[in-house]
């Protein structure tokens, strides 16, 4: 198990070269460069190259690469165009709140989506089954942005149960020591702190979680069908095991095996994606951020969000690997 | 009485804008406690449908009708509600099923799915459990069974898989057990060192077997009575001996006809039944069987053929029986007259009853190969 761990940080190691390799060739071939995005239009040809020499630029490639590469060891990812502060810096800064919103979204999809799914597929044609795949029809359909909107407007504007923005509120200075508000919180013993970002958390936690909802109610629903079908769960039947038993040690662990690939790949996509979901709640992500960043060309923080999201991909995938050796003896790890 | 009394059990399948299947059509037959029953029949007659009727294990489907009693031990099991059936499944009447791989749940250790059986009916837990679980599993000719406790169905061979299935099947000394060809997904030398695992356990605990299977040989080697099915119903029933040396009913004669043996001369051919199991007549409107019968008449076409009841306890279900020996007509004793114990018998004579019992093993692959170490 451990040497299976440690294959698979090392094989981050090709996938982060290709992927320098890669960004290195995307910033040389940017049209206009780097002095471009700094400079503007407005630029002369003289302030050009002095930024080009500046930078390095008229040096050879591969020293260029080289020290690209050294740079990106250093966890030197530049200074933000736009903010003029170290990318590292905001990262840290922002990257934890999207972590945060993340673990909601999946913690509500994963917690309604599966114990859903099952139920749909024991009560195959029955109403609840065809409320849940019209229902995660339906959440796949509706915008994100407009479900936060409709959310927003519902739950905190006309009823006022949560708050409509922010990640914490300020006025109670709770303590900041890793950036993930809620774990602060309960670090420093603040419970107030904790409580009140994890109620920041759910209006934006559950506009995030539709898709991923959606989609793990019908590959649980679809799942469980298969294996009640299958030989096994007659021969649990047939053995006059309580129903109970019968679910839960052969049915649903088996049927967790395409949901967890799917649980992988759906936290992937939203801590890359829930830009949308942090604009409408003014919620201090990094999704906001690199939204931002992509209006104002600041390369060097789209570089270290494309890198970082890379790292957390392959970081997923390696933890999916190891739930699945967990549940699945036949692809266990040696 | 007997342990299990099967009557006109019935199972239909039903669904809206398609033919009604017929899977079993009034099947009744009984096993007697310590007794080895076999149900042969060709794919497709109803023998595992029946199987799994009388443990309540078909899948839940609108349209899914069954009908009849399944009388065990005094109790109908076809009445009884899903708490009771579950008490009674694994502890009183068990199955062993056909492909052991897909038949174990392949993410969970053998040996959680042996002690969930002892846990669940004998209040088994811990190291108790794992070590009745260990025994089990050694008395099933499982080596090292502590180790093997530990592993995973796709970490077993094929055969040592069917003995684990045995040996949850037989974890509670279950009175009647079921196996729905227990050997068809194994090696024939596997299939023959199962076979008399299941004949020493049955003996050994005086547990009565039903026997579900398509191949001859399983039935000549163990099995005490053996019903014939063709069409979702029991054609022919008799005891072994009887059946294989004088069968009645013209499918059972196709049936032997049709096993291959291997003293058989060169160049002899098998004989088999013309058509197949799709040729169906609806038994309302006749024999099932008439389509592909070569005794066919007039009259099996129209009502259906009452059972007979013969001597010695044998029951047929045809107006135009094979001829008891003595009175073989030509077409019967041509071909492979030699080895065909359907026509040997004649001709080997009633007064030579030794002779007659040879040929009911000789043609027939009987399982007698052992393992080699």
């Amino acid at each position: 198990m451990f040497r299976f761990i440690v294959r698979r940080l090392l094989q981050l190691i090709p996938t982060l070269i290709g992927l320098s390799l890669l960004l290195f060739i995307w910033l040389r071939r940017l049209p206009g460069g780097p002095e471009t995005a700094i400079l503007g239009e407005r630029g002369t040809p003289e302030m050009r190259a002095a930024i080009r020499r500046n930078f390095g630029l008229d040096e050879p490639i591969l020293i260029q690469y080289g020290r690209f590469v050294r740079r990106l060891i250093k966890l030197d990812l530049g200074t933000s165009t736009s903010t003029k502060r170290p990318v590292v810096t905001e990262f840290i800064e922002r990257f934890p709140g999207t972590v945060e919103l993340t673990v909601m979204a999946m913690v509500i999809a994963i917690g309604i989506g599966i114990p859903l799914g099952y139920l749909a597929a024991r009560r195959r044609g029955r109403m609840l089954d065809h409320l849940s795949v019209g229902g995660s029809l339906i959440g796949i359909c509706i915008p994100v942005f407009f479900l936060a909107y409709v959310l927003k407007a519902i739950f905190s504007e006309n009823l006022g149960w949560f708050p409509s923005s922010g990640r914490q509120d300020p006025t109670l200075g709770a303590t900041r020591i890793t950036n993930f508000f809620v774990f602060d919180g309960l670090m420093t013993r603040e419970w107030d702190a904790a409580a009140d970002a994890l109620w920041h958390l759910v209006l934006p936690g559950l506009a995030l979680a539709s898709i991923p909802l959606a989609i793990i109610v019908r590959i649980t629903r679809a799942s469980v069908l298969e294996v009640l079908n299958e030989d096994f769960v007659r021969t649990a039947e047939a053995k006059g095991l309580t129903e109970n038993t019968v679910r839960r040690r052969h049915v649903l662990r088996n049927a967790m095996l395409p949901v967890v690939t799917s649980i992988g790949l759906l936290t992937g996509s939203l801590l890359s994606g829930a830009v949308l979901t942090e604009t409408v709640f003014a919620f201090s992500g990094i999704g906001a951020f690199v939204a931002e960043a992509i209006g104002q060309r600041d390369y060097p923080v789209l570089m270290g969000f494309i890198l970082i999201i890379a790292v957390v991909y392959v970081l997923v995938n390696l933890l999916v690997d190891l739930s699945y050796s967990v549940i699945d003896p036949r692809v266990r790890v040696r | 009485m007997a342990l299990l009394q099967v009557d006109d059990l019935s199972v239909t399948f039903a669904r809206r804008g398609q033919r009604t299947v017929h899977a079993v059509d009034g099947v009744s037959f009984s096993v007697d406690a310590g007794e080895v029953v076999g149900l042969v029949g060709e794919s497709g007659c109803g023998k595992s449908v029946t199987s799994l009727a009388i443990m309540g294990l078909l899948p839940k489907q609108p349209g899914l009708r069954v009908g009849g009693k399944a009388v065990f031990d005094g109790t109908d099991l076809l009445q009884l509600d899903d708490r009771s059936r579950r008490d009674i499944r694994g502890r009183d009447v068990a199955m062993i099923f056909q492909d052991p791989l897909s038949s174990l749940n392949p993410v969970i250790p053998i040996g959680l799915q042996v002690t969930e059986v002892l846990t669940r009916h004998r209040g088994m837990r811990g190291e108790a459990a794992k070590k009745e679980a260990a025994d089990l599993l050694d008395r099933v000719g499982i080596p090292d069974p502590r180790r093997r406790l530990k592993e995973y169905p796709h970490q077993l061979s094929g055969g040592m898989r069917q003995r684990a299935l045995i040996a949850m099947s037989v974890a509670c000394q279950p009175r009647l057990l079921i196996a729905d060809e227990p050997t068809t997904a194994l090696d024939v030398t596997i299939q023959a060192q199962i076979l008399e695992l299941l004949k020493d356990l049955v003996r050994d605990s005086g547990t009565a077997l039903v026997m579900i299977t398509h191949d001859l040989g399983v039935v000549a080697g163990m099995c005490d009575t053996i019903n014939v099915l063709y069409g979702g119903r029991v054609v022919e029933t008799a005891r072994r001996r009887p059946l294989f040396r004088e069968p009645r009913h013209p499918y059972t004669v196709g049936l032997l006809g049709s096993v291959p043996c291997l003293d058989a001369g060169p160049g002899e051919r098998l004989k088999p039944i013309p058509g197949s199991v799709r040729d169906l007549l609806a038994w309302p409107d006749g024999c099932a069987f008439a389509p592909r019968c070569a005794r066919r008449i007039d009259e099996c076409v129209g009502e259906p053929p009452e059972l007979v009841l013969a001597h010695d306890g044998r029951s047929y279900r045809c107006l135009n029986p094979a001829p008891v020996p003595g009175t073989v007509p030509p077409w019967a004793t041509g071909g492979r007259a030699a080895t065909d114990p359907a026509t040997d018998a004649p001709t080997a004579g009633a007064a030579a009853p030794a002779a007659a019992d040879d040929a009911t093993a000789g043609p027939v692959p009987a399982p007698r190969e052992k393992e080699k170490p």
